[in-house]
C-alpha cells in the first residue's frame, strides 16, 4: 500500500509527445538526466523515428527534455504532491 | 491508452504566443529553441498584442509563421533597420529583429552597427551558427578558422578570408548600446541562462533603456554535418573557445 502511494504521489513527472511534431533528433533523450526517453522505432507521417518514454516510471517532471526540444513536440505534467 | 492529467499540473506546455505551424528548420537545429524562448518571454510581459517581429532572410525567414504577434519580412541584413523604422513609427510597440549571422554580420553590416550606434530601444537577437544556413553552408564571417563550409572545402584559410569576426564585441565597444551578452544552447542550464538574457532584452525595451542585443550561439547540424548530439558538443568544446560567453555590457 505504502508503495504504492509512493509511486502515485512522488513528485512524478508525465509527458505527453506530439509524435507529427518531433522529428526525432534525439536532443531531449541527451538531456534527461534520468534516461527515461529513447527512439520508439515508430516512423510518423514526415518519416521521423519518433521518441516516446521508455521508462515513465523514472520521470520526475523536470521538463529539461521540454525545454530543449527545437519542435516544441513536449508537454509535462507533474503529480501534485499531497498536503 | 489515453493518458489522464486530471490530477497532474501542467509544468510545461506550447507557449500561448506560438502558432500552431510546425518549423520548417532541420531536426535538431537551435532556432527551434529559440523560437519557443521568444514566445514564452512574449507570454511571460503579456505583451503579444503589441509586439512586432521582423523575420531575416535565411532558414528564420518564415518567422512571421511562428508567432501570433504581427511581423515583417525584411530584406536579407536590414532587420535592424526595419525594426528602428516601426519602432519610431510606433514607440509604444515592442520589436524585435530576429537575425542570423549572415544576415546581421555579413549583407547587413552597415544597418546592425548603425542601429546599434544610435541606440535604437529595439530588442536584436543575432543567430550565430557560424554558416549560412539557408543557401547550403557557404563560409560566414563568423565560420572558425579551418572550418570546412561549401565554400572553403579545405577550412576557412585566414590569409585568404580573414578571421571569424566578433560582431558582440564590436558593438560592445560603442557608447549606446545598453546590453550586449552572448548566450548558447547546447544544454539545460545555457537554454535557461539564454531565457533570462532574452527576457532582460525585452524588459530594456519596454523600460524605454535603449539597445540590446543577444547574440546566441547556434548549432546547425545539417550544414556542419554532425548530429544534433555532436553539434551541441562542438559549440561547447570548440566554439565557445572562439567566442566567449557572458554579458559584453551591461547598463541597464
Ligand atoms: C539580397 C540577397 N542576397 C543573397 C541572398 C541569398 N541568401 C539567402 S539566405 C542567405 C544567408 C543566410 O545565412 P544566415 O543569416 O547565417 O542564416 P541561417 O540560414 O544560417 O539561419 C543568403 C546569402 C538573398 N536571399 N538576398
Ligand atoms: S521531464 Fe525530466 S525526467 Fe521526465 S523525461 Fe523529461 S527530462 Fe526526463
Ligand atoms: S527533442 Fe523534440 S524533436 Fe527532438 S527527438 Fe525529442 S521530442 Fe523529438
Ligand atoms: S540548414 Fe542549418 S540553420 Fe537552417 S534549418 Fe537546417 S540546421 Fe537549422
Amino acid at each position: 500500500m505504502t508503495k504504492r502511494w509512493m509511486e502515485v504521489f512522488m513528485a512524478k513527472g508525465l509527458l505527453i509527445i506530439d509524435k507529427e511534431r518531433c522529428k526525432g533528433c534525439g536532443l531531449c533523450i541527451a538531456a534527461c538526466p534520468h534516461q527515461v526517453l529513447a527512439f520508439s522505432g515508430e516512423l510518423n507521417r514526415s518519416g521521423y523515428n519518433v521518441v516516446h518514454a521508455e521508462r515513465p516510471e523514472a520521470c520526475v517532471g523536470c521538463a529539461f527534455c521540454a525545454l530543449t526540444c527545437p519542435d516544441v513536440a513536449i508537454e509535462v505534467y507533474r503529480a501534485r504532491v499531497p498536503a | 491508452m489515453p493518458v489522464s492529467t486530471e490530477k497532474m499540473v501542467k509544468v510545461f506546455g506550447r507557449p500561448a504566443s506560438l502558432t500552431e505551424a510546425r518549423f520548417t528548420y532541420c531536426p535538431g537545429c537551435h532556432h527551434g529553441i529559440l523560437t519557443r524562448i521568444i514566445a514564452q518571454t512574449i507570454d511571460e510581459l503579456g505583451i503579444v498584442e503589441r509586439t512586432v517581429g521582423i523575420a531575416p532572410v535565411g532558414c528564420a525567414v518564415f518567422a512571421y509563421l511562428w508567432y501570433r504577434c504581427d511581423a515583417i519580412q525584411a530584406s536579407h541584413g536590414r532587420a535592424s533597420a526595419v525594426a528602428t523604422g516601426v519602432k519610431r513609427a510606433n514607440p509604444n510597440l515592442i520589436v524585435f529583429a530576429y537575425q542570423g549571422d549572415g544576415d546581421f554580420a555579413s549583407i547587413g553590416t552597415a544597418e546592425s552597427i548603425h542601429a546599434a550606434n544610435r541606440g535604437e530601444n529595439i530588442t536584436v537577437i543575432f543567430v550565430n551558427n557560424q554558416v549560412y544556413g539557408m543557401t547550403g553552408g557557404e563560409m560566414a564571417p563568423t565560420s572558425l578558422v579551418g572550418q570546412k563550409t561549401t565554400t572553403t572545402p579545405d577550412g576557412r584559410d585566414p590569409a585568404l578570408f580573414g578571421y571569424p569576426i566578433r560582431f558582440s564585441e564590436m558593438i560592445a565597444q560603442l557608447d549606446a548600446p545598453v546590453y550586449v551578452t552572448r548566450q548558447a544552447l547546447y544544454d539545460t542550464k545555457r537554454i535557461m541562462d539564454a531565457t533570462k538574457a532574452i527576457k532582460k532584452a525585452f524588459t530594456n525595451q519596454l523600460e524605454g533603456k535603449g539597445y540590446s542585443l543577444v547574440e546566441v550561439l547556434a548549432t546547425c547540424p545539417t550544414n556542419w554535418r554532425m548530429k544534433p548530439t555532436e553539434a551541441n558538443k562542438h559549440v561547447a568544446e570548440v566554439v565557445t573557445k572562439v567566442f566567449p560567453l557572458g554579458d559584453l555590457i551591461d547598463r541597464g
